[in-house]
Formats: C-alpha cells, structure tokens, sequence
C-alpha cells in the first residue's frame, strides 16, 4: 500500500450545493480519513468547510475530481485563519492563546512571530486577541 | 570624557561609531569599559507598544465663511475643540461615536482615536463634521469635508506619557477570563503579559535621567522630535534594584514630534477586546557616551532588569499596591516564567522586534549623519512619588 498523506484544504459551496453528503462520500468512497477544523453555511447559504483530508495521493486525487464534478471550490493555499504581515508587530500577544504553537516565536533573539498553517485548527482565538487586527478569517 | 558637541561635530563629519542597546552589552563585555567609552559614540534605544497617553493637535486653516469649531469629529470620533477656532485635540483612546464599547462584553473596540492617526499619517482621506455656536466673526454653525494630511496646517503628536521606564506583568488570579489594557488574562494564572522593551527600553539605559531630559531629540515613529516634559505619573522615586534600576514603572517621557514626517507602520491603532483603543508607537531614542558611566548604564542586560507581576483581578483594580514577585526580562523572553512554584506561559504586548528595527533605523540615521542629538535643556526629577487621588466625603 503506498503512503497516506494528510492535506489541508477549504472548499466554499455555492448555494445549491449544501445539502448534498459530500464528506460522506470522501469517506465511504475514496477512503479519505476526515478532519473538519471549522465549517459554516451563511445566510446566503453559501457554506464553508476547512479540513484535513487523510489517504493516498490516488486517493485524494480521486476525491478531489469527485469534490469537482458539484459547483465546489477547492482551495489548496489559501485557509480559512490568515496572518497579515505587513500588519502584524510581532508583539507575541497570541502566542499564549494559540493552543498549537501554529502562532510562534520563530526567533528568540528578535522575537519574531511567525504562522505555521499546518499547525493552524481554526479555533479563532487569535482572531479575537490580536490587537492589531492581523488575523483574519475568510469566513 | 566627550560632549555634545564633539559627538554631534563627529556624527556631521560621518564618523560617529554608534550601536544599539543590543549590540553594545557584547561589545564592551570583549573591549572593555574604559575602550569601548572612547570609541563609541553614541548608543540607540528604542521601544515599541501601547501608549494610551497620546494624541495630536490638528489645524485645519479656515473654511469660507469661517467657522468656531465647538463640537467636531474626526471619522466619527470625537476631538476635543476647547482651543482655538479650528485646532483640535484627537486623543488616541477616543471611541467612535456609536461604539458600543463594553455593552455586549467583551467589547471588540475595532476603530478610535488612534486608528484615525495610523490613518491620517498612512495619507488616507479622512470626514470632518464640526458644528459651531455662530459668532460675528465665525459664522458657519456646521461644517463636513474631506481632507488628508497634507491639507492641514499641522498636525503634531503631542503625548503627555510615553516611553514608561518599566511595567508591570500582568496576571489574572480570578476564575475567570479578564479583560484588560494589558491584554486577555486567561484564568488561575493560566498566561502573563508584559509590556517593555526591557534591555532596549530608553528610560532603562539611563536610569537615572543623566543623558535624557527635557530638549532631547528622539526618532518618533520616523519623525524627530523631542521631549518637552517629564511624562504624567513620572515618578523616579521608588525601590530600585542595586544598579539602579526602578523595580516598578517609574519615569515616564511626554514627547511631541511632526506627524506629516511619520512613517505609518510605527503609529498604530490597536484593539484591546473589553478594554478599549490605544496607540501603540515607535520611538528610538540615542544615548550620548559621554563617559564611562553612561556607557556602563547602557550594558544593562535583560537578567538585571526586574518587573513587578500585579494580579489584575483584585490587586490592580483595587489598587492595593500589591506585587506578588519580581521577575526578569530575560525570563519573561524566555516564554515561561515560574510563580509560587506554577509555571506560567508568557506573552507580551510590546513588540521586541520592532524596537530592534527602530534602534537599527535610528543608529543608521545618525552614522549617516541626518541625526544629531541635542543637550537637554532641563533634567527630570529623580526622586518624585505618585499620588493617589482621594476620594474626600466633602469640600474641606
Ligand atoms: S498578536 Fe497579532 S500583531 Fe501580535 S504577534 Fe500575534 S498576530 Fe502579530
Ligand atoms: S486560529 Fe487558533 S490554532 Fe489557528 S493560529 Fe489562530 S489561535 Fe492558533
């Protein structure tokens, strides 16, 4: 069996999209393990969805291509949680409030924060603390 | 032993050896004190944070037909119009008008005072709507317009506390999450903030105010300018450490400089979540090695320099005085500091890093020979003590 990888994606469904079990589907079908972070439909009812998706590069590729044949958007770089660093001071202000090290001190002798996306499980609490509005959420 | 006017006269010809307060502990540790104090001339300091004690004076030049101003917002946020008919006071904390400030806690605070000065000197366009009482000589009784910096007739930052000595560490004994200006305090002590430059900060590389003063130019977000008073709540007078160094905040600098030369990425808004807006600003200010002493002072390193941790909770608010212990800078950068046996995760709300690029910045101005310094024309007080406001029952 080859090696499983994990990868971390955000969709956005338009509208029409919602109610259709795509998850279930990644899973039952392409044998994808399943992490959702975050999801949200809006009132406009369009929907959101950041997760890691866990299986083979075949695996994936394949449910991807299947995520792909409903009116979906699949986001491979841009996540739900960003950083701005032209607004960010470094102030290290969310680094306690960061429960994953994804927010860090990425050099002790300047102090100089840095985001590791990977890391990143979307709980906000960045958002809420930074005091420079450098964190954002695309929904 | 050099003077002012020999530093000044080398730093004109582009020969002033100078160094960051970084830089400068290595330095002397491997030349020597006595060395290093005939070669280096000057050494930079520098501090970025929140410092909710700032603000501007704008002049708008006169409208056809003329107006007093008597009430006036600036973007929706208040400025104060008790001085002449068109200058006004924009202070950095001012709320906009209809911001619901802690009403559903914690309030989130997104734009104020100090967010229009990180616009006005980004060059944005910004509203003013004033309205006027009519008088003969001013007769407009309302005005709205659009104007950017360049428009107006000055627009100087005028900050009546800045630059604190030292500060406290904050931590939050209650059970529940805290709001504070010293940022969110999770519960039982879960996370602590500080907010100094520590090793960097001006005020801690002359302790005692021999070299910065009153008439001292300093690099004020990109501006030079200069303090023009002992900061409100100065008080040098309390314990110090046996080299000197103020246990507590201590002494604090008012300082005012030029907006229209200010660099936007060194004056920012910021948005305490239940507490309120404040300023967070870049200032470098460079130390004359006039002898051995100052320099000594300037080695003063991060493990030296000890901030009292405060609960925010009860002790703070109530005013108790109450310091549970002192911890080091060089602690507090480490991440972790240890309480009462608890291992606490720290935070700051300071940024060490830009204090670092603004002390770079201003040690290349000067090699550069586009910054002097100037002798203070007036020394503050050392030995000065707070004072509490009493809450009297009546009129005695
Ligand atoms: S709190 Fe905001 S400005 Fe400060 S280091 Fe974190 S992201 Fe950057
Ligand atoms: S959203 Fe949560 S996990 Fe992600 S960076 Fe912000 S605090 Fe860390």
């Amino acid at each position: 069996m080859s090696q499983t990888v994990t990868k971390k994606l955000m969709l956005f469904f338009p509208k029409c999209e919602c109610e259709k079990p795509i998850i279930y589907h990644l899973v039952k079908d392409h044998n994808l393990i399943v992490n959702v972070f975050r999801a949200k439909v809006t009132p406009e009812e369009e929907g959101y969805l950041v997760l890691d998706v866990t299986g083979t590069e075949d695996d994936i590729q394949q449910g991807m291509d299947f995520v792909k044949t409903f009116n979906v958007s699949i986001n491979y770089t841009s996540k739900g949680v960003t950083l701005d660093e032209a607004r960010c001071t470094h102030c290290g202000h969310c680094i306690t409030h960061c429960p994953t090290g994804a927010l860090y001190i990425a050099d002790s002798a300047t102090r100089e924060v840095a985001f590791n996306e990977a890391k990143c499980i979307e709980c906000l609490a960045c958002i809420r603390v930074c005091p420079f509005a450098a964190c954002a959420s695309a929904f | 032993m050099k003077t002012y006017e020999q530093i000044n006269n080398r730093i004109e010809s582009g020969k002033a050896v100078v160094l960051t307060a970084d830089d400068i502990i290595d330095y002397v540790e491997k030349k020597g004190l006595a060395a290093a104090a005939k070669e280096v001339d000057v050494v930079t300091t520098a501090t970025f944070g929140p410092m909710c004690s700032s603000g501007c004076v704008l002049n708008f030049g006169h409208s056809r037909p003329k107006i007093r101003m008597s009430e006036a917002w600036v973007e929706d946020v208040l400025v104060y119009t008790g001085l002449g008919a068109v200058d006004v006071y924009l202070g950095a904390t001012q709320l906009r008008h209809g911001d619901p400030a802690n009403m559903y806690h914690p309030g989130e605070f997104r734009y104020g005072g100090a967010h229009v000065m990180e616009d006005l000197i980004a060059g944005k366009q910004l509203q003013l709507f004033a309205l006027s009482y009519r008088t003969d000589c001013y007769p407009l009784r309302e005005i709205r317009t659009y104007f950017t910096i360049n428009d107006l007739n000055q627009a100087i930052m005028l900050n009546p506390r800045n630059c604190y000595q030292n500060y406290n560490v904050a931590v939050n004994d209650s059970d529940r999450a805290i709001y504070t200006y010293m940022g969110t305090l999770e519960p039982n002590r879960k996370n602590a903030n500080y907010c100094s430059a520590g090793q960097l900060s001006p005020l801690l590389n002359d302790p005692y105010y021999e070299v910065i003063g009153v008439g001292t130019r300093v690099w004020m977000a990109g501006a030079q300018g200069h303090v023009y008073a002992e900061g409100t709540q100065h008080a040098g007078g309390g314990d110090r450490t046996p080299k000197g160094i103020p246990k507590a905040g201590a002494g604090t600098l008012a300082i005012t400089g030029d907006m229209k030369q200010m660099r936007p990425e060194f004056v920012r808004g910021v948005s305490f979540r239940g507490y309120g807006v404040s300023l967070a600003l870049g200032v470098g200010i460079p130390i004359p090695i006039l002898n051995e002493d100052v320099l000594k002072r300037t080695c003063i390193s991060d493990r030296e320099i000890l901030a009292p941790v405060v609960d925010y909770s009860t002790d703070y608010p109530q005013n108790t005085g109450k310091v549970i212990s002192h911890v080091s800078y060089e602690q507090l950068r480490s991440g972790e500091i240890e309480i009462e046996g608890k291992k606490i995760a720290v935070g700051s709300l300071s940024s060490y890093y830009m204090a670092l690029e603004i002390a770079n910045l201003l040690a290349d101005e000067i090699r550069k020979g586009d910054f002097c310094l100037a002798e203070p024309i007036a020394y503050l007080p050392k030995d000065t003590k707070m004072k509490p406001l009493l809450i009297r029952d009546k009129a005695s």
